[in-house]
């Protein structure tokens, strides 16, 4: 041991009185199990608040946006720190970190989109701690990894005091920082579908810049194609263009049966961007969001079109 | 009053503290364990200042709560050198004269050290994308960025 580094070897702090604390009774927990944990939820009194990477929560407390009594450590209980692939596909544990998704080769090659959407979240600092469920329930509709979620059709593990439910995750987030998750509920996993041959998704986000910045407008493009490389199956939704995230049902129907041709691009592009009831504000106009939402879509669906090896 | 006993392992050495239910470990460190090395830019994720590696992961230890470092093993900027012997890219950052105030310098080693030792051979490119969670308002980065790439040679050869 360095000699500099002895002061703190021993120090065992035991409190300060004058210790300036605001949170008088603010309780945190690491539960070990989900029904530890969703029991501590149902029974909180003042506010509770789930902890996994923390970059929303931390932020928020700090800003006084939120005072939890309750901090509920989730990164302890098993198997929620971990991807597991199943025999139906992905199951990504509420507490993994976007840095490891990225690191998962399977799910890298499985579900491209979701995976970069994911890994364009924050900094390196941030993508070390941030979650995908995190994302989802902080019901930003400008989550960048909610429009790839979204498109990839995932659903989301819900566990509850009266058992559990499989949900999609679009139902999830009801308004900017709002869910559907009842009192003592929490999402334990993600769950993502296994790949058929010839499917691939993507995700674009306009930032004004090129890293660390909040998307303006996104879209994420999910397909699937038959022998032919004709579209068999899509989904398509927006993020920053309504107060939650969209999923237009109307862009997916339009690219089923074609080759991504010049045409339906253009429709692809129009029902995109007359689907957005997006909000005027500094980062971008009504107008540039309409306009950007369908540029996005068309381009997301090229590269998916591309990654489900289609020409 | 009482405080949540945390048992840790901080640059190696085996760390016991009490600390509040809201404090991050940024406030542990700096204010509980006198390792002022990681400062406090924005308190918000976004400077980087305040970065350390927690289990391998570099983070902002603004975003992290004091709570939650038990039984991990925490790196912080005070066990980068070895005794006197500075460690390559605290050297190039001297040589390259790769800061001013010196705020952010911790930080930027700290996230440098982590982005070489997962990718020792960087790209500029991926320097500046491996360092953009940490800011700095007087050198402009070319510097730092210089300083990396030195450093990162040196790695190498050693």
């Amino acid at each position: 041991m360095h000699e500099r580094d002895g002061h703190y070897n021993q120090t065992l702090y035991n409190g300060r009185s004058d210790y300036d604390h605001q949170g008088e009774t603010m309780r945190y927990i690491r539960p070990l199990s989900i029904e530890d944990a969703v029991g501590e939820l149902a029974k909180a009194v003042g506010p509770a608040a789930i902890l996994a990477g923390g970059s929303d929560l931390l932020v928020r407390m700090k800003g006084g946006f939120i005072e939890p009594e309750l901090i509920v450590d989730i990164k302890a209980i098993g198997g929620l720190a971990d991807i597991a692939e199943t025999a139906d596909g992905f199951r990504i544990g509420a507490a993994v970190p976007c840095a490891v998704l990225g690191e998962n080769k399977a799910l890298k090659q499985a579900w491209p989109g979701v995976v970069e959407a994911a890994n364009l979240i924050g900094s390196k600092q941030v993508q070390g701690r941030c979650t995908i469920t995190g994302n989802l329930c902080n019901a930003s509709p400008a989550a960048d990894s909610v429009p790839a979620l979204v498109a990839a059709a995932a659903q989301a593990v819900v566990a509850g005091p009266s058992g559990k439910r499989t949900i999609a995750v679009e139902t999830v987030p009801t308004g900017p920082g709002r869910t559907s998750l009842a009192k003592g509920e929490m999402i334990e996993a993600i769950l993502l579908d296994k790949r058929p041959e010839h499917a691939g998704d993507a995700y674009l986000r306009f930032i004004p810049r090129t890293e660390m910045d909040i998307a303006v407008v996104s879209a994420g493009v999910n397909l699937t194609l038959d022998e032919k490389g004709a579209i068999k199956t899509a989904r398509v939704a927006l993020g920053a263009a309504a107060p939650t995230v969209l999923l237009v049902e109307e862009a997916g129907q339009v690219l089923i049966g074609s080759k991504l041709d010049e045409e339906t691009l253009e429709r692809l592009a129009k029902i995109c961007s007359g689907a957005c009831r997006p909000i005027d504000d500094k980062r971008g106009t009504i107008e540039f969001r309409r306009k950007v939402a369908g540029v996005l879509a068309q381009r997301a669906a090229t590269t998916a079109y591309k990654r489900a090896g289609g020409k | 009053m009482a405080g949540i006993a945390v048992s840790t392992t901080i640059n190696g050495d085996a760390v016991e503290y009490l600390c509040q239910p809201d404090e991050t470990l940024l406030d542990v460190l700096r204010d509980r364990l006198g390792l002022t090395g990681a400062k406090e830019g924005c308190g918000t994720g976004d400077c980087g200042a305040c970065s350390v590696i927690v289990d391998g992961r570099l983070v902002c230890s603004c975003l992290v709560l004091g709570a939650e470092a038990e039984g991990r093993k925490v790196e912080t900027i005070e066990g980068m050198a070895h005794g006197d012997q500075l460690h390559p890219l605290q050297q190039k950052f001297l040589e390259h004269a790769a800061l001013q105030c010196g705020i952010c310098t911790p930080g930027f080693l700290i996230a440098a050290k982590d982005l070489l030792e997962k990718n020792p051979s960087p790209t500029e490119e991926e320097i500046r994308f491996g360092l953009a969670g940490n800011l700095c308002r007087c050198t402009g980065y070319d510097k730092i960025v210089r300083a990396v790439q030195d450093a990162a040679q040196v790695m190498k050869g050693a």
